[in-house]
């Protein structure tokens, strides 16, 4: 059964915080193979212009994917989850993110529709500090892929 | 300034299970399929497939590296198109290349990135924006 149109538009509160530590990203920077200094080193980033170490462009998934397992977990929507694929995910940057950010999403449902018996999902998840600064936009498109046979 | 039709720095990425592992630790996705061979396979796939995520970050380090700041990135899209398959032990080759497809007065340069593995394209309308470097401008 096709999803419910009438999700388009909604927005969801704002999450609760994620406070982005400089072990975090060089985690993340150490999982991605990615040895650039501005993820690991102060003086590196700030050198750079930044006031501590920044995060690469992708980490911003870590904090988007949960807003948007909002709308997927929605039990209202009911979307079957085992059957969820990433169909395409981008990024716009006001900044990039960087240690000591405080970061809190409110995530819209742009647009539902159903293509090649798939019901597909795209959210907008709006990243601001806790004080209101706008960091990046993530736009994810979620697809649920129909039932075999 | 940078020329349209610039080739940014080919690399090619291998990926083996271990980096899944370490990728699902560090994104917080632990979505078996990404790590759990006979869960993969009940569920259709043909292995264990890296996360779209991953292989996402793995293609930008092409322009990250080549930019040299990462902030520079100031957009950065893809389209999954076909799962990255990581057999054990034999892993997958990611090859990434880009090259740069629009470059404005505003500084901001327009880099398409292509994503293959075995010679097959794994991502579509991969592309990112980027300050571009200053002393190539």
């Amino acid at each position: 059964m096709p999803l419910d149109q009438s999700f388009v538009g909604r927005v969801y509160a704002p999450t609760a915080p994620y406070d982005v530590g400089r072990e975090k990203i060089r985690e993340f920077a150490d999982a991605i193979g990615d040895a650039n200094p501005a993820y690991r080193d102060p003086d590196a980033a700030k050198a750079l212009g930044y006031p501590d170490v920044i995060a690469p462009p992708t980490f911003a998934i870590i904090v988007t994917s949960r807003a948007a397992h909002q709308v997927i977990m929605d039990p209202e929507l009911g979307v079957d989850y085992s059957r969820v694929v990433h169909g395409e995910q981008r990024f716009v940057h006001t900044r990039p993110i960087h240690a000591g950010d405080a970061l809190t999403v409110v995530v819209t449902v742009e647009t539902i529709r159903s293509a090649a018996g798939n019901d597909i999902v795209s959210t907008r998840g709006d990243v601001s500090t806790v004080d209101g600064e706008a960091v990046l936009s993530a736009y994810g498109t979620l697809v649920v892929r129909g039932a075999v046979g | 300034m940078t020329a349209v039709g610039t080739e940014l720095p080919a690399q090619t990425f291998p990926i083996a299970r271990a980096n899944l592992v370490r990728y699902a630790g560090a994104s917080g996705d632990f979505n078996p399929i990404h790590w759990n061979e006979r869960f993969a396979t009940e569920v259709g796939l043909p292995n264990v497939i890296a996360h779209g995520m991953y292989t996402m970050a793995l293609v930008c380090r092409v322009v990250t590296d080549w930019a040299g700041d990462p902030g520079a990135v100031v957009e950065y899209g893809v389209r999954f198109t076909r799962p990255v398959v990581v057999p054990d032990p034999e892993g997958a080759e990611l090859e990434v290349t880009g090259v740069v497809a629009a470059a404005g007065e505003d500084g901001l340069g327009v880099v398409d990135l292509t994503a293959k593995v075995n010679g097959q394209t794994v991502l579509a309308k991969a592309r990112a924006t980027v300050r571009l470097p200053a002393v190539s401008r």
